[in-house]
Formats: C-alpha cells, sequence, structure tokens
C-alpha cells in the first residue's frame, strides 16, 4: 500500500476497496517499525490521525470529499497545530503546544488529508543536514549513516522510506529541495508569497516559502493545490488565482525553452552528480525542450548575501523566545537578565546561536550598511540575473547539490562547508522564485536531484515538465531497501 | 549670564482605532488583564502582522492637518530590545521612512503672537504592554492588553524656547488630534504623553547644549514642572563648572524633580531593519484627495471663522476653539440665541466655564446644555429677565436641570417692563426718603444710583433697568 501514489490511495479509497482508517493505520505501522531508525517524527499524533480518518470515511461514505479525504500526511515540525505540540526541533519550544493552526495546515485539514504527525527537522530550521535538531539527527534511508539533508530532513526520510505519502516542508535555503534530491524524493518550493507564512515558524521571514514532498510531482501538485492561495492573516501572501496544477501536467514540452547557467555546472559539482544532471536534461530534450546555456553571473554571491540576510532576519524573529510568555524557561532565575540569558543560552541550539550572534552584528549601529543593505543589494542583483535569463527561457535547470548525501557528522563541525550545500538552491529564495528537485539518478546508490527553477508563479510549469520526465523515467519508482531500517529498528 | 533653553517634544498619540493596529484584538481601556491580547499580541511562534488600514488613515488625517509631506510609500522597521512586555522582542515601528515628515503646527504665545513649530516627523508604531510592579510577590505581572495598540509618535523640531512654550505646543496638537478624531488624547490612560528632550545654551551660541530626554510625561502640568526643573538643573551643572551628560531622564511628580534612568552609553542599539513580515504602506494621490476632502474644520480655521462670523476678538475666537466640544456648544448656543454671539461668548467662557472648572466637569457633559444655555440668552435679549436674574436663574438650572424658562416662572423671576408699575414703585421710593431727595435735589447727584438701588430692591431686582432709569430721571427733576 505504501508503495502506491496519493493518486492511486485516493482512488481506492473512493472505491471503498480500503478505509481511510485501513490506510492510516498502515502507515502509522510502518511509521512504528521503520522510523526509530530514520528518527523522522518528532510527534505521531496516532490518535487524532484515526479520528480523523474515521471521519474521512463517514464523508466518503456519504459521498462527499475533497481532494485529500482520508490521505494520510505529515508536517514539518515548523508549522503550528492547534492542540499540537509544535517543536520546531528547539528545546526552546519542546513542549509548546499552540492554540492555532498555521494557514498551510488548516487548509490541509479542509482538503481531508490526515496528519499522521509532525517531522524532524533541523532547529528552527537552521541547517542542511538535520543534524541541529534538539530531538537527533534523522538518517538518510538510502544509507543510514548518512544525512537526509536539511532542514526538512524528517518530512523528506518519511516520504523517502514510505512512511506517508506526502509531507509539508519549507524551504528558505534549499530546505525543501535539497533534503528532496538527498532521499530521493519530489520536492517543490513555490514563489514566495504562494504559500501564507501564518503559523509557519519564522527563520527568515523574506526567504522562508511552504511547499511539500511527494513520490511525484503529480501527487506533489495535489498537495500544492490544496496548500497554496491568498491569506489575508500573511501581508506577504499574494492575491493571485491558484491554477490547476493537475490539470496542467501533461502539456506537451516541445518548444520548451531550458536554460541550463553555467555557473551550476561549473567547478565544486561532482562529476558523478553532473553526468546524472546532463542525463536528465538530455532525457527533457529528447522530449522537444529546447536546451540553451545561461549565465546568472552572480551566483557566487548568493550564499555570502543569504548568510547576512537570513541571520539578520532570524536574529530578530527569534528575539521572541526570552522565556517570559511560552517555551523554554530557566530553572530559578536570579533577576530578569539572567532568566534571559539562561533560558536563551540553554534552549537554542550551537548552530541557533551562531546564527542569532552573526544576525546581530550585521544589524548592529555601523555595521549596518556594510552588511544588511549591501547584501539586499547583491540580492537585487541576483533577482536581476534571473529576470534576464527568464526573458530568454522558459525555466531552469541544474544540479539540487554539488554532491549526495554527505555523511553524519562529517560537516557539522565546519559551518562554512555546511553552507555551501545550499549554493545551488538559495539564488531561488533570494530572488523569491519557484523551485523543485526531482529524482534525476544515483551515484553509487545514493539519490541525486534534478533542480527546475521557474518564473515567478510558475509553479504549474515546474510540475508540468517534472510529471512528463517522471513518466519517461522510474527513479522516482525505487525505494530504498528497509533491511537496514528494520534491522536497526529492532 | 543670560540662558537659552532649547526643547523639542516626541509625543505618543494612541489612535482611537476599535481594533490594534496589527492585530484584529480590542483596543478599549480597564479590561482585565490579557484579555485583550491575541496570538498575534502575545508574539506566539508563527504569527504575523497585518496592517489595520484604519491606523493609516489616522496618520494620514494628521499628516494633512499639520500641513505635512505624506509620505507616498513609508516603511515598518523592527526596533528591539529585550523587555518583559515588549513580547515579540522587537517594537514595528517605522524609522528611515515615516509616513508623515516636514509639517508645522502654529502656537499663541502670552503676548498674543504666533510662533510655528515645526514637526519633524510622526511615524506609526505599536505600543508596548505594561508591565506591573504592584501587588507582586518577587515578580512583575505582565499585562498585554495595551501591546499592539496603534500610536503615532510626532516629533517636534527644537524649536521651543520654554516650558510655556512646550505646553501651549502640547495643547494645541492635544486639541487637533482630538479635533481629527484621531484619538481621545486622554492623558490619564496614557493616550496622550510626552518625552521632553530639554537643552540649554548660552544667548546668542548657534550649537545647542548637550540634551536629556525626560519620559513619559502624562499631564500639562508635569511637561511644565519637569522642564523647568531641568532648565534650572543643567543651569546649575553648567555654572557650578560640570557638564551635562546625555541621558534618559524620569520625572517624579510627587517630589517635582527628574533623575537618570539611563545615560547614553547605557542606550540599547535597537538595530533597525525593514520589516520583512510587512509590505511598504503605499499612499496614492487619490487616496490623499479622499482624506482632505473628509477633513474636519481645523482649529486655526475654526478661530479665524468665529472672528470674522460672531465678531469676537482673537482672544476669545481662541479660547472657544480650543477644543472641538467647547466650540461646538459655543455654535450651537450662538445659532439658537441668534443675534448676539458676542452675549453668548461672555457666557460660555464666563458663568459657564467657571462653573465647570469649579466642578471639574467637561463641556459635553454640562448638567446646563447648549439649547438650555440659549433659552436663557434669549430670555435675556427679549428682556424677560436682566443680566443680573439670569445669573440667579443660570444657578437654578445648573442645580436642578430645568429650562430657564421653568425656572423664571417658577421663581417669579419675569422682569418687570410695566412704566405704570415701576412708577408705582419709584414714587414709594421717593416718598420713603425725603432726605435723601432733598440732598439730590441739592446736587448731590450720587444719589441717583441709591434711589435706583431703592427701585431695584423694592422689584425684587425684576425691574427693567433701562426703564427704571428712564423714569427716575424724569420723577426726581420734577
Amino acid at each position: 500500500m505504501h508503495t502506491k501514489s496519493l493518486k492511486e490511495l485516493s482512488a481506492l479509497i473512493r472505491r471503498r476497496e480500503v478505509s481511510s482508517r485501513e490506510v492510516v493505520e498502515h502507515f502509522l505501522d510502518r511509521v512504528r517499525s521503520l522510523d526509530p531508525s530514520l528518527n523522522g517524527f518528532v510527534t505521531v499524533a496516532e490518535e487524532r490521525a484515526l479520528a480523523r480518518a474515521q471521519q474521512a470515511d463517514e464523508r466518503l461514505g456519504a459521498g462527499q470529499g475533497p481532494a485529500l479525504t482520508g490521505m494520510p500526511i505529515a508536517h514539518k515540525d515548523i508549522f503550528c497545530t492547534r492542540g499540537l505540540r509544535t517543536t520546531c526541533g528547539s528545546r526552546m519550544l519542546a513542549d509548546f503546544t499552540p492554540p492555532f493552526d498555521a494557514t498551510a495546515v488548516q487548509k490541509l485539514d479542509t482538503a481531508g488529508a490526515v496528519a499522521l504527525g509532525k517531522t524532524n527537522m533541523d532547529e528552527f530550521a537552521m541547517g542542511s543536514s538535520n543534524e541541529t535538531s534538539y530531538f537527533g539527527a534523522v538518517r538518510n534511508p538510502w544509507d543510514l549513516e548518512r544525512v537526509p539533508g536539511g532542514s526538512s530532513g524528517g518530512s523528506a526520510a518519511a516520504v523517502a522510506a514510505g512512511l506517508v505519502p506526502a509531507a509539508t516542508g519549507t524551504d528558505t535555503g534549499g530546505s525543501i529541495r535539497q533534503p528532496a534530491a538527498l532521499t530521493g524524493v519530489t520536492g517543490i518550493k513555490p514563489t514566495y508569497g504562494r504559500v501564507s507564512r501564518y503559523g509557519m515558524i519564522a527563520f527568515a521571514s523574506s526567504l522562508d516559502q511552504g511547499g511539500c514532498f511527494a513520490r511525484s510531482a503529480e501527487d506533489a501538485a495535489v498537495v500544492l493545490q490544496a496548500m497554496a492561495g491568498f491569506d489575508p492573516k500573511d501581508s506577504t501572501s499574494v492575491d493571485q488565482a491558484v491554477p490547476d496544477y493537475a490539470a496542467g501536467l501533461e502539456r506537451e514540452l516541445k518548444g520548451l525553452r531550458m536554460g541550463l547557467p553555467r555557473e551550476y555546472f561549473a567547478e565544486g559539482l561532482e562529476p558523478g552528480v553532473k553526468a546524472v544532471v546532463q542525463q536528465a536534461i538530455e532525457v527533457l530534450g529528447e522530449q522537444g525542450v529546447e536546451v540553451v546555456e545561461v549565465s546568472l553571473p552572480h551566483t557566487e554571491l548568493a550564499v555570502p548575501a543569504y548568510y547576512v540576510v537570513a541571520p539578520a532576519e532570524a536574529s530578530s524573529n527569534l528575539a521572541r523566545y526570552d522565556g517570559v510568555r511560552y517555551g523554554y524557561r530557566c530553572a530559578d532565575p536570579l533577576d530578569l537578565e539572567d532568566l534571559y540569558k539562561r533560558s536563551r543560552g540553554e534552549g537554542f541550539g550551537r548552530e541557533v546561536k551562531r546564527r542569532i550572534m552573526v544576525g546581530t552584528y550585521v544589524l548592529s549601529h555601523g555595521y549596518y550598511d556594510a552588511y544588511y543593505l549591501q547584501a539586499q543589494k547583491v540580492r537585487r542583483l541576483i533577482s536581476d540575473d534571473f529576470r534576464r535569463v527568464f526573458e530568454q527561457v522558459d525555466v531552469i535547470a541544474g544540479p539540487v547539490t554539488q554532491a549526495p548525501a554527505f555523511r553524519l557528522g562529517e560537516k557539522i563541525d565546519d559551518p562554512v562547508a555546511m553552507y555551501l550545500n545550499d549554493i545551488y538552491t538559495i539564488p531561488a529564495n533570494l530572488a523569491g522564485l519557484p523551485g523543485m528537485s526531482v529524482p534525476a539518478g544515483f551515484v553509487d546508490g545514493l539519490p541525486v536531484g534534478l533542480q527546475l527553477i521557474g518564473n515567478y508563479f510558475g509553479e504549474g510549469r515546474l510540475l508540468n515538465v517534472a510529471h512528463r520526465f517522471q513518466q519517461a523515467t522510474d527513479w522516482h519508482r525505487r525505494r530504498p531497501a528497509e533491511d537496514a531500517m528494520r534491522a536497526e529498528a529492532s | 549670564m543670560e540662558w537659552e533653553t532649547v526643547i523639542g517634544l516626541e509625543i505618543h498619540v494612541q489612535l482611537a482605532t476599535r481594533s490594534k493596529i496589527f492585530s484584529g484584538a480590542a483596543t478599549a481601556y480597564g479590561a482585565p488583564p490579557n484579555t485583550q491580547a491575541c496570538a498575534v499580541d502575545l508574539g506566539m511562534p508563527g504569527v504575523l502582522p497585518v496592517v489595520n488600514a484604519e491606523a493609516i488613515r489616522m496618520a494620514v488625517c494628521f499628516g494633512l492637518a499639520v500641513d505635512a509631506h505624506v509620505a507616498p510609500r513609508s516603511v515598518f522597521a523592527r526596533k528591539h530590545y529585550f523587555y518583559p512586555d515588549l513580547p515579540k522582542g522587537y517594537q514595528i515601528s517605522q524609522y528611515e521612512l515615516p509616513i508623515v515628515a516636514q509639517g508645522r503646527l502654529n502656537i499663541t504665545l502670552d503676548d498674543g503672537e504666533t510662533k510655528t513649530v515645526g514637526i519633524t516627523r510622526a511615524h506609526l508604531e505599536e505600543d508596548a504592554g505594561k508591565s506591573l510592579h504592584e501587588g507582586f510577590e518577587r515578580a512583575t505581572g505582565i499585562d498585554l492588553n495595551r501591546a499592539g495598540t496603534p500610536l503615532v509618535e510626532i516629533v517636534s523640531e527644537p524649536d521651543l524656547r520654554s516650558a510655556k512654550e512646550a505646553v501651549a505646543y502640547m495643547k494645541k496638537l492635544h486639541a487637533l488630534v482630538r479635533y481629527l478624531e484621531i484619538s481621545d488624547a486622554n492623558m490619564q490612560e496614557g493616550s496622550f504623553r510626552c518625552d521632553a528632550n530639554v537643552s540649554v545654551r548660552r544667548r546668542g551660541d548657534t550649537d545647542f547644549g548637550t540634551r536629556t530626554e525626560t519620559k513619559n510625561l502624562n499631564s500639562f502640568r508635569f511637561v511644565e514642572r519637569a522642564i523647568n526643573y531641568e532648565i534650572e538643573r543643567q543651569i546649575e551643572v553648567i555654572e557650578s563648572g560640570g557638564r551635562v551628560v546625555q541621558e534618559t531622564r524620569l520625572f517624579d511628580p510627587d517630589k517635582g524633580e527628574t533623575r537618570s534612568m539611563r545615560t547614553k552609553e547605557e542606550a540599547n542599539d535597537y538595530r533597525y531593519f525593514p520589516d520583512p513580515d510587512l509590505l511598504p504602506v503605499e499612499v496614492d494621490a487619490e487616496f490623499l484627495d479622499e482624506i482632505r476632502r473628509g477633513l474636519p474644520e481645523l482649529p486655526d480655521a475654526k478661530r479665524e471663522r468665529f472672528m470674522a462670523q460672531y465678531g469676537l476678538s482673537a482672544y476669545d475666537a481662541g479660547v472657544l476653539t480650543a477644543t472641538r466640544e467647547l466650540a461646538d456648544y459655543y455654535e450651537s448656543v450662538a445659532a439658537l440665541a441668534a443675534g448676539d454671539p458676542k452675549l453668548a461668548a461672555n457666557w460660555v467662557m464666563g458663568d459657564l466655564a467657571a462653573r465647570l472648572n469649579e466642578h471639574g466637569i467637561d463641556i459635553t457633559a454640562s448638567p446646563v446644555d447648549a439649547a438650555r444655555l440659549a433659552g436663557l440668552l434669549q430670555r435675556i435679549q427679549d428682556q424677560t429677565i436682566s443680566g443680573k436674574i439670569a445669573k440667579e436663574v443660570f444657578d437654578v438650572m445648573w442645580r436642578d436641570g430645568l429650562e430657564a424658562d421653568a425656572v423664571i416662572e417658577q421663581k417669579g423671576l419675569k422682569q418687570i417692563t410695566d412704566a405704570d408699575a415701576i412708577a408705582v414703585m419709584i414714587d414709594q421710593a421717593i416718598a420713603d426718603n425725603p432726605k435723601q431727595l432733598e440732598q439730590y435735589r441739592a446736587g448731590k447727584d450720587k444719589l441717583f444710583g441709591f434711589f435706583v438701588g431703592q427701585v431695584m430692591k423694592a422689584s425684587r431686582g425684576k425691574a427693567n433697568p433701562a426703564e427704571v432709569n428712564r423714569l427716575l430721571k424724569e420723577k426726581l427733576q420734577g
């Protein structure tokens, strides 16, 4: 059952061949038996899920129920869920239960999805390996000694291992695309403003964007359809109609112009990964896609600019965690200052503290112009690069990462090496463009992703290209062997 | 040594929106703690601000009323500091691009001269909550009802030269925001509060002296006292060879002094940057025109009109337009008791104002409303009662809440204008005072007043004084 797509599962339960309850129980069983080896979930909401499945069955029995009725999903633990603990991967929020739902959660609820639980993530989404979580590292189902990527590592690993057919994620600098690539699943980060950020715990507000993971572009289209849309509670969400993504999946690719940025294939890209990506592009070429080389000359400035803007916003967004109203509070504070210092000192992990310090520094009096303003200028240059390229092409393609999944612990003590992981994914965040990772092959048994970047609100086109690619390939159908996971779990 | 004082004020005005500036929670004053704070006000993880359009409209109103430049594009910024009543660890304010800049306000000085005070800027921001120290044992209570209440902070140029000028400016601003109905400006509730930047320099110097900022002055009197205290303190420091330290000070109204709160060195680095959760505020020409058309008549224009329309002096017109409510009251009285706007002005500024003052009652709550006062004035105009009797009638109206006519009727105070009736009283007065008559006729003119008094007394004040004069003259000469 777990090898079936959302579309297939939905057809089964609509034909009443299985009940939503059976589907949900099946996936909960898999979580119970396999997740101990992966650590993909922070919280499993079994009773809640079963009750929701029951309701779904009743609705389906009455001939009702929107697209995702009765379909199991999981939420990255960055999305607030009413009455269900939301930790953001941090000790700071280890016992925090929100009194409200994130808009994306509420929309998926309305679409009938059944949330099985909350998935593990890098603390406050800061990380590219899912090793910074207070709840421990997540492991890659393709090789348990390796990272699944981050920050949405739990969601990616859970979908890859078939613990859930789809899951939500967020992407600030690559946090959906990079783990999707490293775990061999399909992940999409839409245009900034497409999915409401309300109730999505902020890391870097001008970059954060919600999206999803699924087994295929076709499934991702259904999930994104449910999540997307204007939200009056988020001033930065965009009031623009959401097209019917599923309806556009089959469009012919003939005549589509695809740009390959020279800078994304330059030094640093591992030859194996490069070969996989080039092969994938050839597959698309066979479908009539016109491939042209393009240039995004400011690409090398993206990582440094990102590591000014993102920590600056994070240092501000995380100021609210002060131990006063909710969240972690140190024991026996001596006075107010002690309460602040120890609550924050003990409640946040190393990487979060590092970024708060960097962010505080770059916003400080006398440094603001040199760092923050400069980074904003670079951001504009990067957006302009993309604007020029999208005058010539419809879609940009390239690698998601320079290499496949690295080993646990390999980069955790080398922040710069870790940050460089996101060199191909960060530019789309800085420009606010939609991006996708599509399983494109393997190197030494480890999955490799093809990145697609679209123009503003071009999610439909990305899903279309990915879907046509997946019709011609079966990389997205490959599954990791379960023996190691089972052995580890028992 | 001659010293000159330089003062600039920062005034926080709470806008009278129904909901908060970035959330839907209510802004009503006095609710039980934390009952008017929603997830956004509490700074819960994941929540986002959405700007209240009404707060924007009000700020624009203010900008137009002070002849300022209203920015077509202004930007909300985050101002960071840690404090328990600041839920997000930052206050959403405006920094580099405020919504209002370069305005001005005219104030009238004691000598009747007009002075123009520059307004550097006015920006929108959210208020913080309140920390409550009383009633807690080794703890502080936090009430976030006020958190997120919309404020405009109005920053003046350092154009003010005395505490009196500062108070005049503050009062003018106070009246203005009430005219505009953008704030109730209730000072006890903190809806209108002031920080005063004060420095002194030797007369003739062109550079400013080092300034101090005295925080949270919530009455006109405190502003005056705090500024005067600061002026004296600073002069004393300099004259005794010391230097004024740039710092933030607090005014202690009980002791009547200011004391140091924190120095510049201890000041926060607020790390302002544009709030990425909010879009820039765009104000287009069409919106500006719409607001401009909807602006009420402003105090200065109203004063001019009162002078022209009612023939009032600049002073009287100034007093009567000091608040919109007083001006409205006056205009109602003047309209209803048509024909003598000066009489109306005298009554409103005289007997009524004295009584309101004495009882600390606001004009809107006056037991003698505009229609009733007009009713009284009509009886003076049609000579039913004299001005003197009117005061008596007014007292009863104030006390018992009655119409003028009812009081006149009840007490039999109707003026006697009938010449025959008055003649009878005059004859009696003359007959009763033969000695005075003799002296008068011998040339002691002053005694005329004595006879007027006798007649008025006999009529219990009701005889028409003009008629008494005329008839008495005839009779005494006879």
